[in-house]
């Protein structure tokens, strides 16, 4: 690691010297990826928590992929298998056409100097007990940089995140506020000089005028890094402001996947459509009268057999209690894709085209 | 409504101070909060964290640990003035005729009891009656709010329920004895979107339905404009615009309110920054003089820095403390 923050920030058009497929290939193509947690029910007995079952998606180079979903639909446990925080049960990742894990491919280790992470918690994820700017230059430490550089790619990105190095440099996490926590996290990450920024639901926890300030920060410092992001929220509107494409998943599937104003304007699976229809009006003239799906999300531990979205469907029919409705094919940036009985032609949804009308 | 009383404000706060006081600093939380809420209403309490809005509400029912908490001014609820209520005053007012929902249900309600064992205590504390008649009436609540298979509920743990079922539970219990003011500190924030939006739907009926005036408090625009009649915006422990809910999200007046707007994600242009608000919210301990946004706010005077601003009132039921709107 003897390149430092200035010489690998090229400009967008230039190509990373670190690429190594081309720009055609995908930075990450994520196969049939799937985790299941051994838990008890409150009777004792053994279960599983299937977390993130069967998913498969790829990240384009430059791109921002949002991720959304409620909480227990396992995209935070899918960021976490995609830098091997947590081991997979199965499936493969694949990171500029080399696989992670394989004796071919790459070491997690390896990938773990390429993609970088910044939670939601800004406090807990830094060391109480260390001054911010030495958080920030551990990581090019302990990957081989000399102390005294370390020092100063911290003092660097701390600038460029907005925070001057000489005033907040030496304190400590108490010291800061939330948002200026959250800068420091986010110079952590790039420290290193990734390619790629996982972002954990990163503004989530932020006042709305920080927030904004925070997201105008991470799309200047994409642009300035020449940058991939997956960024994983809750939050639509923000979603909606950042991402590229989005992925919106529901109890560890992946639902719909397409690029962000097809899933906006015209989102096509039932879920998609009811989540959207559920983001408050900000017109007081215009309220929502009737909330358009009823009860939560169902657990995750032992979830509906078929479609698991179907037991707060209103389209639901046998088929979709039967089979697992399948993603589709993509192929490029702009396929757009849903995982419902009623796009695929003779699913044998009642909705659903038939076969010629596909033709 | 009741003749006479329906023209009264069942709330009336006048001059509110909160502060915090320790060894080591005193935290001014609420800086002179005057706010009025009529029978009926909802008001929405807009603000970021640190703006003194769940301090403002947790003062109304004085939950605040009174052995570091100097409160001034008067509280005026239901004709009771709260501050001067002793500890068997306080015990009748806090879930009899007002009630508090919080954020986090879990840690709200008690994890060794049932759902049904919590509500029927509440019921047989302020209305008395037999422990039957109370689970009956408990029984209807749950259905009131719309919980599915509501007998089997009542013998449920809380941990035993979904986020969504819990906060229903909540709801349930502070609505058990038919409160005229409902106080609700962000009950929806920690919903997911789809769940969010059945709440407020049913906190927007039952309130409507039962008549009962709400303070509202949140961070998040969209949640005031589907719930309040009235929005009062709190920075830096003041309230700096107050207003109707159409009147001041469609015209902020307040800086701070156009840059909370301004700031507030929803459907921008993509290829533009956000218009941010610069710098973060000042220090509680260490409040500058003057108006408590000049440091952030780009239309910020000389004077703004050291004259803290009046109320003025420059349209029917609108306020704001901005001294570019104070008639000189």
């Amino acid at each position: 690691m003897s390149t430092t923050m200035n010489d690998t920030a090229p400009h967008p058009d230039d190509l990373d010297p670190r690429d190594r497929g081309g720009p055609a290939q995908p930075l990450l193509i994520v196969n049939d990826l799937r985790k299941h947690f051994r838990v008890k029910t409150t009777d004792g007995k053994p279960a599983a928590v299937k977390a993130v079952d069967g998913v498969s998606f790829t990240v384009f180079k430059g791109e921002t992929l949002g991720v959304v979903g409620e909480s227990g639909c396992g995209k935070s446990t899918l960021a976490r298998l995609l830098l091997h925080l947590i081991a997979p049960d199965a499936g493969s990742l694949i990171f500029d056409g080399d696989e992670v894990g394989s004796p071919d491919g790459i070491s997690a280790a390896d990938l773990r100097k390429q993609v970088q992470m910044v939670f939601q918690d800004s406090y807990s994820s830094l060391n109480p007990r260390m001054p911010v700017q030495d958080s920030v230059a551990f990581g090019p430490f302990v990957n081989g940089t000399k102390r005294t550089d370390s020092r100063r790619i911290a003092r660097d990105l701390l600038t460029k995140v907005g925070l001057n190095p000489n005033l907040f440099g030496p304190r400590y996490p108490h010291e800061l506020s939330g948002g200026q926590k959250q800068r420091v996290n986010i110079a952590r990450a790039l420290a290193i000089s990734p390619r790629m920024v996982l972002l954990d639901e990163a503004v989530s926890a932020l006042d709305k005028s920080v927030e904004a300030q925070v997201l105008n920060l991470l799309r200047a410092l994409k642009a300035s890094f020449n940058l991939t992001y997956l960024f994983i929220s809750h939050d639509l509107n923000v979603v909606q402001y950042i991402s590229d494409r989005v992925l919106v998943m529901y109890l560890g599937h992946i639902v719909e996947l397409g690029p962000v104003d097809d899933i906006f304007s015209r989102p096509r699976h039932p879920y998609t459509r009811a989540l959207l229809a559920s983001r408050p009006s900000m017109d007081p003239a215009r309220r929502i009268e009737e909330a358009p799906i009823t009860g939560d999300p169902p657990s995750p531990i032992d979830p509906p057999s078929g479609c698991r979205f179907r037991t707060r469907c209103a389209h639901a029919e046998a088929v979709c209690a039967a089979a697992v409705p399948a993603l589709g094919e993509w192929r490029d940036r702009s396929t757009h894709v849903a995982a419902c009985h009623i796009e695929a032609p003779g699913s044998g949804h009642s909705l659903a085209p038939t076969q010629s009308q596909a033709a | 409504m009741e003749g006479s009383i329906a023209l009264k404000p069942l709330v009336d706060v006048e001059d509110l101070t909160v502060r915090f006081v320790s060894r080591e600093a005193t935290a001014h939380a609420v800086n002179g909060v005057t706010l009025q809420v009529m029978p009926g209403e909802v008001l929405c309490i807009l603000g970021e964290s640190g703006s003194g809005k769940s301090v403002t509400l947790r003062a109304l029912m004085r939950l605040l640990p009174p052995e570091r908490t100097r409160i001034d001014g008067t509280i005026r609820v239901n004709g009771q003035d709260v501050l001067a209520l002793d500890s068997r005053g306080l015990r009748d007012l806090r879930g009899g005729s007002v009630a508090m929902i919080f954020q986090e249900p879990m840690t709200a309600l008690d994890p060794v009891y049932t759902i049904g064992a919590q509500i029927i205590e509440t019921i047989r504390r302020h209305k008395g009656g037999t422990h039957a008649a109370a689970r009956a009436r408990a029984l209807e609540l749950l259905e009131l709010v719309k919980i599915p298979s509501p007998e089997r509920r009542l013998d449920s743990y809380p941990h035993e329920l979904s986020g969504g079922l819990r906060q229903r539970a909540m709801i349930a219990m502070a609505l058990s004895c038919g409160p005229r003011l409902l106080l609700a500190d962000e009950p929806t924030t920690a919903l997911d979107a789809t769940v969010q939006i059945q709440v407020l739907v049913l906190l927007r009926r039952l309130q409507r339905e039962m008549g009962m005036a709400t303070i509202f408090v949140t961070h998040d625009l969209g949640v005031a404009s589907e719930i309040a009649d009235r929005i009062a915006v709190m920075y830096a422990g003041r309230i700096v615009e107050q207003g109707p809910v159409a009147d001041v999200l469609r015209a902020p007046l307040h800086p701070y309110t156009q840059g909370l707007l301004s700031s507030t994600v929803h459907g921008q242009n993509r290829d533009q920054d956000i218009t941010a608000i610069p710098g973060s919210p000042p220090d509680l301990r260490r409040l500058p003089p003057g108006c408590s946004f000049a440091p952030r706010c780009a239309h910020a005077m000389e004077s703004c820095r050291s004259i803290v601003p009046e109320a003025s009132y420059p349209a029917p039921g609108r306020m704001i403390r901005c001294l570019r709107h104070t008639p000189s």
